[in-house]
């Protein structure tokens, strides 16, 4: 069914709400990673806010939908996620990375209401994601493992053993993403290590493939539905984002991966991701 | 001195995986394309949708393993104990002991063991891994009975449990009705000259040489530290004080394991005089199992100059 432009405007708001989210808190905490955050954020906005059957009040509810950010360090934007989902209060996010916090540098999964499982080196989490898809459908549960992962960690082999095992055991209740910001952190993916022809990989592996743009909410839904419809392998979805999409001065730039914005750069980023009269209010 | 019967620990280890598989529907086993050598084939023969073949791809499932332990199964995730500790060692420390997920990583060929394979397949160095590790529960029964009680024990428990099996045969030395608690050490000989506190295949070299010793007129206490951690202090620190020497043996380097932890509970506790018995610093090689244990200074002779020397 194609999704109603109402739908796609809340949905668009919504990210910029996560968008002010994750610079507000990475700014609060002079630390973090806001180049992925911002290049992941429609996408995973699309699954909390308009996919995934998640019970706040109940995190470990066992039939829940699974969500696995396998490129931890962009885990703002999952915590932006959850604090405006109702996982915990939104004015915790300015305690990311704080000593005795619950927001952890990368995400702990014994910390963080919502968080499925810990990540943050890369290259695992599509091989948790195999193991919980296992053990869904084991339980005869409907739910799906929805799984984030970088272009850059793209390079790890072990993402590629998961690959193998998800087609083997027939995973269609996984459902894959690449962030493909093509920039890694010494530079661009193709320079770093070139995982080009991205797509023919996936389809060697057997998996169902798609490729869109991962900052239209349009086709970030529709492509998530066909994906759901899938029957008998695991789909990946190729989104093709900017690093640091949202705020103009971060776009495409290496040196936002991992660098928090002083004052200046804080306000001019915020004010760029103004919203309007539904804009998430302000939080400094 | 003779032994009525050896059997390879890893042999228990795959009888008492079918007979838990009936007791917990939960429980599952993950595979690492060596099914016939970790036994782990008899479960796959009894519970084919809950043995999970993943390849020769370790790391990969170790982190599948954490994935299915989240959704409230009880993964065993079998593979040689080279692979398992230091090939997805990452994976074991980061994502199933920092998060506390119920993973048992049940490794075979320990230590000189798989004797004729050479280095690559002898774990000597992944006690010393996994017992750094925090949260992990490390497991190292000496003979068929013991493995056959301590995997029930671990799969009863709550948390991380890295096993570890030998390849080879190894002298039986308990019964069917011997019991086991994790973190309970055994006394399984009384005397008052020295200590001597071994782990796995090398209980029963310990055996050997208390014999040999008590034809000598020295007697030697003998204790089986089958959970190396947590270490039982209190056993330790008792058998110090009482005989004032202790000589350690562990199949493995003599750096980070057993005689490492013994040393560091002496230390802090009650200085003791002790020698370690096991790899010193170095690779072993391939060979007959017995023939290793003699050339590395691993056998009850060695054992006894140790003792020998503590006396003098």
């Amino acid at each position: 069914m194609p999704i109603s432009q109402e739908t796609v405007e809340f949905l668009e708001h919504q990210a910029r709400v996560i968008r002010r989210r994750i610079i507000h808190m990475i700014y609060a905490a002079q630390s973090g990673h806001p180049g992925g955050s911002l290049s992941a954020a429609d996408i995973v906005t699309a699954l909390y806010f308009h996919f995934m059957r998640v019970d706040p009040s109940n995190p470990q509810w066992p039939q829940r939908d699974r969500f696995i950010l396998s490129k931890g360090h962009a885990c703002p934007v999952w915590y932006a996620a959850l604090a405006e989902r109702g996982f915990f209060p939104v004015e915790e996010l300015v305690t990311l990375r704080q000593i005795n916090g619950r927001l952890q540098g990368h995400p702990d999964m014994e910390k963080t209401p919502g968080v499925d499982i810990s990540t943050g080196s890369l290259g695992h989490g599509l091989s948790a994601g195999v193991g919980m898809a296992l053990g869904l459908r084991m339980d005869g549960y409907d739910a799906r493992v929805y799984v984030v992962l970088g272009d850059g960690e793209l390079n790890e082999g072990e993402i590629w053993e998961a690959a193998m095992a998800a087609a083997k055991f027939q995973l269609d209740n996984l459902i894959a993403f690449v962030d493909y910001n093509n920039l890694q952190l010494d530079g661009w993916c193709s320079e770093v290590m070139p995982i080009e022809p991205l797509r023919d990989k996936w389809r060697a592996f057997n998996w169902e493939t798609f490729e869109i743009d991962g900052h239209s909410m349009r086709q970030i839904v529709d492509t998530i539905e066909a994906a759901q419809h899938v029957h008998g392998r695991p789909s990946v979805i190729i989104a093709h984002t900017i690093k640091g999409k949202g705020v103009s001065f971060m776009e495409n730039q290496c040196d936002w991966h991992g660098r928090a914005p002083n004052k200046e750069e804080y306000e001019r980023a915020m004010a760029e991701l103004e919203d309007g009269p539904t804009a998430a209010k302000p939080i400094l | 001195m003779e032994w009525k019967e050896s059997i390879p620990t890893r042999y228990a280890y795959g009888e008492e995986l079918v007979v838990l598989g009936h007791e917990l529907p939960n429980l599952v086993v993950l595979e690492a394309d060596i099914s016939k050598s970790t036994q782990t084939y008899r479960f796959a023969k009894v519970f084919p949708e809950r043995f999970f073949q993943m390849g020769v791809a370790e790391s990969n499932m170790m982190m599948v393993a954490a994935g299915l332990a989240t959704t409230g199964k009880i993964p065993f995730a079998s593979t040689y104990a080279v692979f398992g500790t230091m090939r997805a060692c990452e994976q074991v420390r980061t994502f199933i002991a920092h998060t506390h997920l119920n993973v048992k990583i049940a490794c075979s060929h320990g230590g000189v063991t798989p004797g004729n394979d050479g280095v690559t397949h002898q774990a000597t160095e992944d006690l010393g891994i996994m017992r750094t590790i925090p949260r992990m529960t490390v497991i190292v029964p000496a003979d068929y009975y013991a493995t056959r009680k301590l995997v029930r024990a671990a799969a009863y428990h709550v948390g991380p449990v890295y096993l570890r099996f030998t390849r080879d045969p190894v002298p039986v030395i308990y019964s069917a009705e011997d019991e086991f608690v994790i973190g309970k050490g055994k006394l399984l000989r009384s005397g008052d000259d020295v200590s001597l506190i071994a782990i796995g295949d090398m209980v029963a070299i310990a055996l050997e040489a208390h014999e040999q010793l008590a034809q000598q007129g020295i007697h030697a206490e003998v204790i089986d530290i089958h959970t190396l951690k947590p270490i039982d202090r209190a056993l330790i620190v008792q058998t110090a004080r009482k005989t004032r020497r202790v000589v350690t043996l562990e199949d493995h380097q003599i750096h980070g394991g057993l005689g490492s932890a013994v040393a560091e509970v002496l230390g802090e506790e009650s200085p003791t005089p002790m020698r370690r018995i096991g790899l010193r610093d170095t690779f072993a090689e391939s060979g007959e199992y017995r023939l290793l244990l003699q050339k590395y200074s691993m056998d009850s002779a060695a054992v006894i100059a140790a003792v020998k020397e503590l006396m003098s």
